[in-house]
C-alpha cells in the first residue's frame, strides 16, 4: 500500500474504533468502571506515598546526633574522628563546629537575651566544639551509636552524645503506616489491574463475537489483520483514556471537598495540604501517567483478546 | 489466469471428497460457466480460489500466485485481486447500499473522495442508482444480488467469481444480472460463473464446465447444457 493509503487506513482504524466504542457503550461502561477504580487506587496510592515520604523526610531532616568534644582534643584527633564517622555506612553528612563557631551560633540564637550572652565570651567560652551527624536511615542509629560508644571515642567527649530522638517515635509510626499502605496499595493495584484486564478482555471478546459476521465478510473482502484488529484496540484504549480522566476528576473533587469542609491541614498522619500541593504541582505528570497506564491496560488486554480471535481459520 | 492441477478437497477427514482431482485452465478474459447439481462442489471450488478453504491436495495457481507458497498474511492481497459474488450475498445488514459497496474500497485504503466518485459509477452499471441509502433488508432479492455484484466489481478485479448470482431470480432479472457479467467481461475481467439455470447456459453460448460429485465430467466451448 502507498503511504497515502496507509494514512487513510490508519485514520479509518481510529474512526472505526471510536464508532465501535459508541456502539458498544453498554459493554464499555462496565469495563471503564473497573478501570476507573483501578486508576483511582493507583493515583491515590501514589499521592499518599509521596506525602508520607515528604513527611518522613521533613522530620528526618531535623534529626541529628551531636558529639561534644572536650577542649583537649587536638586538630589531628578531630580530623581522624571526622574521617572515621564519614566512613560509617549510615551517615548522610558530618559537620564540624569549632568552639568559636558554636559560640557564634549560641549568640545568634540568644540575641534577645543579654544576660545569657554576657555570661559567655571568646576568652571565657564554656561551649564545646561539636560534631553534628545527620543519619541516612533513622531506623538504624545503632551502628552509629555503637561506633560512638567505643571508649576511645567517649574519651574525647566533654559530655554524653545527644540524640535528638524525641521525634523518633513519630517517624516510626509514619514509616510503619507508609510501609503498610505501600503494600496494600501495591496489592490493590495489581489485583484491580488484573481484574481490569480480564473485564476488558471479556468486553472485547464480546464485541468480536457481536461483529463476527462483519469480521468474516471483511476477511473475505481482503481486509488485513491490522485493519480488523486495530479498531478493537483503539476502542479499549479509549476506555483507558476516559477512565484515566475520570479518576483524575474524582481525586480532584475529593481534594476540593476535603479542603472546603474539613479545613484541616492534617488528617491524622496524612498531610492533606502537602498532598493537595503535590497533586497540583505534579498534575501534568500524574495525568500523563494515568492516561499512559490506562492506555497500556486497554491495549494489552485487547491485544490478547484479538490475537486469539482474529487469526485466519483456513482448513 | 487460473490453473488447477488435480485439486482435491475433503472437508472432514473421513468423509468423501467434495472435489476430486479437478484440473482446469482458464485464460485471461475468458468467461467460464461452471454447472452441476446441488452439492456437486461448485461453491467448494470457489472457496478454494479465494483461499477461504485450503485444498487437500493438488496445485492451484491464480494470477501467477502459487497457493502452496502463499503465507497467511498474503491472503488479503490475493483476495483484493479477486472479486466475489457470494451465493448468500454476504452483505452487511446494518450498512446501506452505498456503505456496503464503499466498504470494499475502505478496506484497501481508498480515499473518501475517490469512494464518492467510484461507487455511483458501479451503481449505474448494476442499475441501482437511487437506491444508495436503502438497507439490504429493504431490497428485493435481485436488487441485493446486484449490490453484491457492484461490491465485487468496484475494485476492478482481474478475476470475478460469481457463485449462483441468479439464484432465486425470475428469468428477466436473472438475465439482467448475466448481462452485467458480460459487460464486465467485455471490459477485460475473467469471469467464473456458477449456475443451475439451464436457460442461461444455453443462451450465453460460452465455455461450460460440468461438475458432478466433485469431478469434472465435461468441459466444452459454446456448449449447451441439460440437467
Ligand atoms: N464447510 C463444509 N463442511 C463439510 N462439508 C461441506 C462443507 N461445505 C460443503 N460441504 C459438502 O461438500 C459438497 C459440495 O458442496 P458445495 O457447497 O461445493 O456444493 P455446490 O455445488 O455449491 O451446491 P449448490 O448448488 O447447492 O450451491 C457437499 O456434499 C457439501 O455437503
Ligand atoms: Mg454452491
Amino acid at each position: 500500500m502507498s503511504g497515502k493509503r496507509k494514512l487513510i487506513t490508519f485514520w479509518r482504524v481510529i474512526r472505526n474504533g471510536a464508532v465501535n466504542f459508541i456502539r458498544n457503550i453498554s459493554l464499555a461502561i462496565a469495563a471503564m468502571a473497573i478501570m476507573v477504580v483501578t486508576l483511582t487506587i493507583v493515583l491515590f496510592s501514589w499521592i499518599v506515598n509521596s506525602t508520607f515520604t515528604h513527611t518522613i523526610n521533613q522530620i528526618t531532616g531535623k534529626i541529628d546526633i551531636s558529639v561534644y568534644l572536650n577542649d583537649n582534643v587536638n586538630q589531628a584527633q578531630t580530623g581522624k574522628l571526622l574521617k572515621e564517622i564519614k566512613s560509617l555506612s549510615n551517615v548522610a553528612s558530618v559537620q564540624y563546629l569549632s568552639k568559636s563557631q558554636v559560640l557564634a551560633q549560641y549568640e545568634q540564637q540568644n540575641a534577645s537575651n543579654k544576660q545569657l550572652i554576657e555570661a559567655v565570651s571568646e576568652t571565657n567560652n564554656p561551649l564545646p566544639a561539636t560534631i553534628i551527624i545527620k543519619p541516612i536511615n533513622l531506623n538504624d542509629l545503632e551502628s552509629i551509636k555503637n561506633f560512638l560508644d567505643q571508649p576511645k571515642i567517649t574519651g574525647l567527649e566533654s559530655a554524653p552524645t545527644s540524640y535528638s530522638g524525641q521525634e523518633k517515635e513519630a517517624i516510626d509510626r509514619i514509616t510503619h503506616a507508609t510501609n503498610v499502605l505501600r503494600e496494600i496499595g501495591f496489592i490493590a493495584v495489581i489485583v484491580f489491574a488484573i481484574v481490569s484486564v480480564l473485564i476488558i478482555f471479556n468486553t472485547i471478546q464480546m464485541a468480536i463475537f457481536n461483529r463476527r459476521d462483519e469480521i468474516h465478510i471483511m476477511r473475505l473482502l481482503g481486509a488485513g489483520t491490522a485493519y480488523i484488529r486495530g479498531p478493537f484496540i483503539v476502542e479499549s484504549i479509549i476506555y483507558g483514556v476516559l477512565a484515566a480522566l475520570i479518576s483524575i476528576l474524582i481525586i480532584n473533587s475529593a481534594f476540593q471537598a476535603s479542603s472546603g469542609t474539613l479545613q484541616a491541614s492534617s488528617l491524622g498522619l496524612l498531610d492533606i495540604n502537602y498532598a493537595n500541593t503535590f497533586f497540583t504541582n505534579h498534575f501534568l505528570t500524574l495525568l500523563t501517567a494515568q492516561v499512559g497506564i490506562g492506555m497500556v491496560i486497554g491495549a494489552v488486554s485487547s491485544f490478547i483478546a484479538t490475537r486469539r480471535y482474529l487469526k485466519f481459520k483456513i482448513r | 489466469m487460473i490453473l488447477l492441477d488435480r485439486v482435491s478437497k475433503t472437508y472432514s477427514k473421513s468423509g468423501k471428497p467434495s472435489l476430486d482431482r479437478i484440473s482446469l485452465h482458464v485464460e485471461p478474459k475468458e468467461f467460464v460457466i461452471v454447472v452441476g447439481q446441488s452439492g456437486a462442489g461448485k461453491t467448494t471450488l470457489m472457496r478454494l480460489l479465494t483461499r477461504e478453504e485450503k485444498q487437500t491436495s493438488g496445485k492451484i495457481i491464480v494470477g501467477g500466485i502459487d497457493y502452496d507458497k502463499l503465507k497467511d498474511k498474503e491472503i488479503p492481497i490475493l483476495r483484493r485481486k479477486i472479486g466475489v459474488v457470494f451465493q448468500d450475498f454476504k452483505l452487511l445488514p446494518d450498512k446501506n447500499v452505498f456503505e456496503n459497496i464503499a466498504f470494499a474500497l475502505e478496506i484497501v485504503g481508498v480515499s473518501n473522495s475517490e469512494i464518492r466518485n467510484t461507487v455511483p459509477k458501479v451503481l449505474d452499471i448494476v442499475n441501482l442508482t437511487g437506491k444508495e441509502s436503502n438497507m439490504p433488508l429493504e431490497l428485493s432479492g435481485g436488487e441485493r444480488q446486484r449490490v453484491a455484484i457492484a461490491r465485487a466489481i468496484v475494485r476492478q478485479p482481474k478475476i470475478l467469481i460469481a457463485d449462483e448470482p441468479t439464484g432465486n431470480l425470475d428469468p428477466k432479472h436473472a438475465w439482467d444480472v448475466i448481462k452485467i457479467l458480460e459487460k464486465i467481461n467485455r471490459y477485460g475481467t475473467t469471469v467464473l460463473l456458477t449456475t443451475h439455470n439451464q436457460e442461461i447456459v444455453n443462451k450465453l453460448k460460452r465455455r461450460v464446465v460440468t461438475v458432478k460429485e466433485g469431478k469434472i465430467v465435461s468441459d466444452r466451448a459454446h456448449a449447451s447444457y441439460k440437467i
